[in-house]
């Protein structure tokens, strides 16, 4: 598979945060932005030397890092405000024709910051990223809880988008460049809150992350707050584990898929033990394919799945871990 | 104390939401208050019920909504919950504002109520449930020059400082910041009181002050979709799924499910 080339000669930005590992989100990213134009990227912090090989693997020239008073450089530097004045100050330096950053809530604040900033046109959560035939940026998005599927176009010379994970596979350039590193002052204006605290999360080694994963399977109020059969077959499945609001409420997950938690859209959703309302619907319908375990067979979440199983998980997922596991060979 | 709460009024996410020539179609029989705006004024109740007798007497929280006449129904639902002041901002002119727009109205508006006395604090949602954007907090927060806080899940004031703690991405955080500040409080932050008998009774004869941009001093040309920076081009619904494979699990759904993953390449 060849991606198209860009038909014009664009400065492309995209936000590396943090700088000290290269997500598959930000791969992404960089995947997207080469089909758009020559590719930059932006970070507050100095990127490693295996950050910098992918990067060069990826087609980027050029890595624009921040240079914030010692003030800003511990804890601030996460603050959207700080971010979005850093991506603000690259885009003028650059003079950029599009910004890309990832789907996370910090950075959707920062994107819109620099936007407002700069006076550019601004897409949230695109699923996909294209020029039309004049040469604007266009972006799809899936909205309605997935029902509808939008285009919308930045009719501004200069375009910010998030981008949803999942939105194409990363693929690394033709040819590796060489990754240049410069640095560019930042000037901060806005009134900042302090930051009294900051405890960073521990990425749960060797699962991927519900952001990002290619497969997840998610656990709802029945589970009666047992996961293992969720995590079993997450395992099994070299899966991200999700959950629904309620089985976060009730204390047995840390995170949960939904219109107000984590939005995602991956290959595949195994949901179990969750009933499919609309908030929770909202933030998964898009995901490629659907599965369902529940024991009611009304369960609405069923009117949206691919496949289900009327059962009960607990003899459900282990069962199906086992027989993927055997598949897998491992 | 006076703190505004910005709230829309959004297509209920229970009923058939839909386009219509690119718009959203804001039909006020399946309309509702957008349910996140709930936390953001029960975030502002507490925060004046937890005052002394004296600053309680001397407080107000204004709801304020930029949306056509329908967007009274927004005013209403927070009127019930028990604010003591609902302001509308409506104009022509605002239809099709993208967020910057939107956020230019919404601040004008909070400067006019500045211009009758201080505004110590701007709550909002987390984010509006039809377009989920979830950045005009951050937004209005720089238009306003003020520190943002914002995803809070708790949240306390203390001395004429306000304190929070979020969950973002990658941290959980305490953050601070003196007053006046915006804040956006996520749906983690509380539940939202259910109205009472008397408060939904006052709430139908509740005196609603529209304004328009000429009353805000804001340039048409800049909101709207004469001000827009993006313009939304074509929507459509998407193709119904195929109609499911529903096994019943009678000792081999497991495997039935394996092989589904298994059959289609996704294992
Ligand atoms: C403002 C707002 C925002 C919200 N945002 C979100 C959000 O972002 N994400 C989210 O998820 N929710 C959200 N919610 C909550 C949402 O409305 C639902 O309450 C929640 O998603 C339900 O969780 P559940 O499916 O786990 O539980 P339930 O609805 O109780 O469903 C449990 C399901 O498990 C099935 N079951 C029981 N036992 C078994 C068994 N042994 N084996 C198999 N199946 C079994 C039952 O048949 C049932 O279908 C939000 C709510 C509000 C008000
Ligand atoms: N038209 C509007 N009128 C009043 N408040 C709004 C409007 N749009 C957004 N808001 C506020 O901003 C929050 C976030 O909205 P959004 O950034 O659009 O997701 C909402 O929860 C509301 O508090």
């Amino acid at each position: 598979m060849t991606s198209p080339l860009p038909t014009r000669n664009r400065t492309v930005l995209v936000l590396l945060d943090p700088a000290t590992e290269v997500r598959s989100s930000a791969l992404e990213l960089f995947t997207i932005a080469r089909t758009l134009g020559r590719v930059e990227a932006v970070t507050l912090e100095a990127p490693t030397v295996e950050v910098l090989a992918q990067l060069g693997a990826y087609g980027v020239e050029t890595v624009h890092q921040a240079e914030l008073a010692a003030s800003y450089q511990q804890d601030e530097r996460h603050l959207p405000a700080v971010v979005g004045a850093a991506l603000a100050a690259a885009m003028r330096l650059t003079d950029a024709d599009v910004v890309l950053a990832p789907a996370t809530f910090s950075a959707k604040e920062a994107t819109a910051l620099a936007a407002h900033r700069l006076g550019a046109g601004l897409i949230i959560d695109a699923a996909g990223v294209t020029e039309d035939s004049e040469g604007r940026i266009v972006g799809s998005k899936r909205v309605f809880a997935g029902a509808w599927d939008t285009v919308s176009r930045v009719t501004t010379d200069v375009a910010v988008l998030t981008v949803r994970a999942n939105a194409v596979v990363p693929q690394p350039a033709d040819a590796a460049v060489a990754t240049e590193v410069e640095g560019f002052p930042v000037e901060l204006d806005a009134p900042l809150p302090t930051v009294v605290s900051r405890t960073a999360k521990v990425r749960a080694a060797g699962r991927p992350s519900l952001e990002e994963a290619a497969i997840v399977v998610a656990g709802g109020r029945g589970t009666g707050g047992d996961f293992g059969p969720v995590t079993e077959l997450a395992d099994a499945l070299g899966a991200a584990v999700g959950a629904s609001r309620d089985a976060v409420f009730e204390g047995w997950f840390d995170q949960y898929i939904g219109q107000t938690g984590v939005t995602i859209a991956p290959r595949v959703y195994v949901g179990a033990g969750i009933s499919g309302a609309p908030h929770h619907r909202g933030g998964m319908q898009a995901s490629q394919v659907i599965v369902a375990v529940n024991s009611d067979p009304e369960a609405p979440i069923f009117e949206i799945c691919d496949f289900a199983v009327v059962g009960d998980l607990a003899d459900v997922l282990p069962q199906a871990a086992a027989k993927i596991r055997a598949h897998r060979g491992v | 104390m006076r703190i505004v709460v910005p709230v829309k009024y959004v297509p209920d996410i229970n009923a058939d939401r839909r386009f219509s020539d690119c718009r959203v179609v804001r039909d006020p029989a399946e309309g509702s208050l957008n349910e996140l705006d709930e936390n953001a004024l029960e975030a502002a109740l507490r925060i004046i019920e937890a005052l002394g007798d004296d600053e309680r007497e001397a407080s107000e929280i204004v709801a304020l909504t930029v949306a056509p006449a329908d967007g009274d129904l927004a005013l209403r639902k927070a009127f019930q919950m028990g604010v003591d002041r609902g302001v509308r901002v409506t104009d022509d002119a605002l239809a099709g504002s993208d967020y910057f727009g939107t956020t230019a109205a919404i601040a004008a508006a909070v400067r006019r109520l500045e211009s009758e006395g201080p505004v110590d604090l701007v709550i909002t949602g987390m984010a509006a449930l039809d377009g989920l954007g979830s950045v005009v907090p951050a937004l209005l927060a720089a238009e306003l020059g003020r520190p943002a806080l914002t995803l809070a899940k708790k949240v306390a004031i203390e001395s004429g400082a306000l304190t929070i703690t979020r969950e973002t991405d990658d941290a959980t955080e305490e953050l601070s910041a003196p007053l006046p500040a915006v804040l956006s409080v996520a749906d983690t932050a509380n539940t939202p009181r259910f109205p009472n008998f008397k408060l939904i009774m006052a709430a139908r004869t509740k005196q609603i002050e529209a304004w328009s941009l000429a009353d805000l001093g804001l340039d048409a040309a800049s909101v709207g979709t004469a001000g827009a920076r993006t313009e939304t081009t074509s929507a459509a619904p998407r193709p119904p799924r195929p109609e499911v494979e529903l096994v019943q699990d009678k000792g081999e759904g497991g495997t039935a499910l394996a092989e589904f993953l298994i059959r289609n390449e996704l294992v």
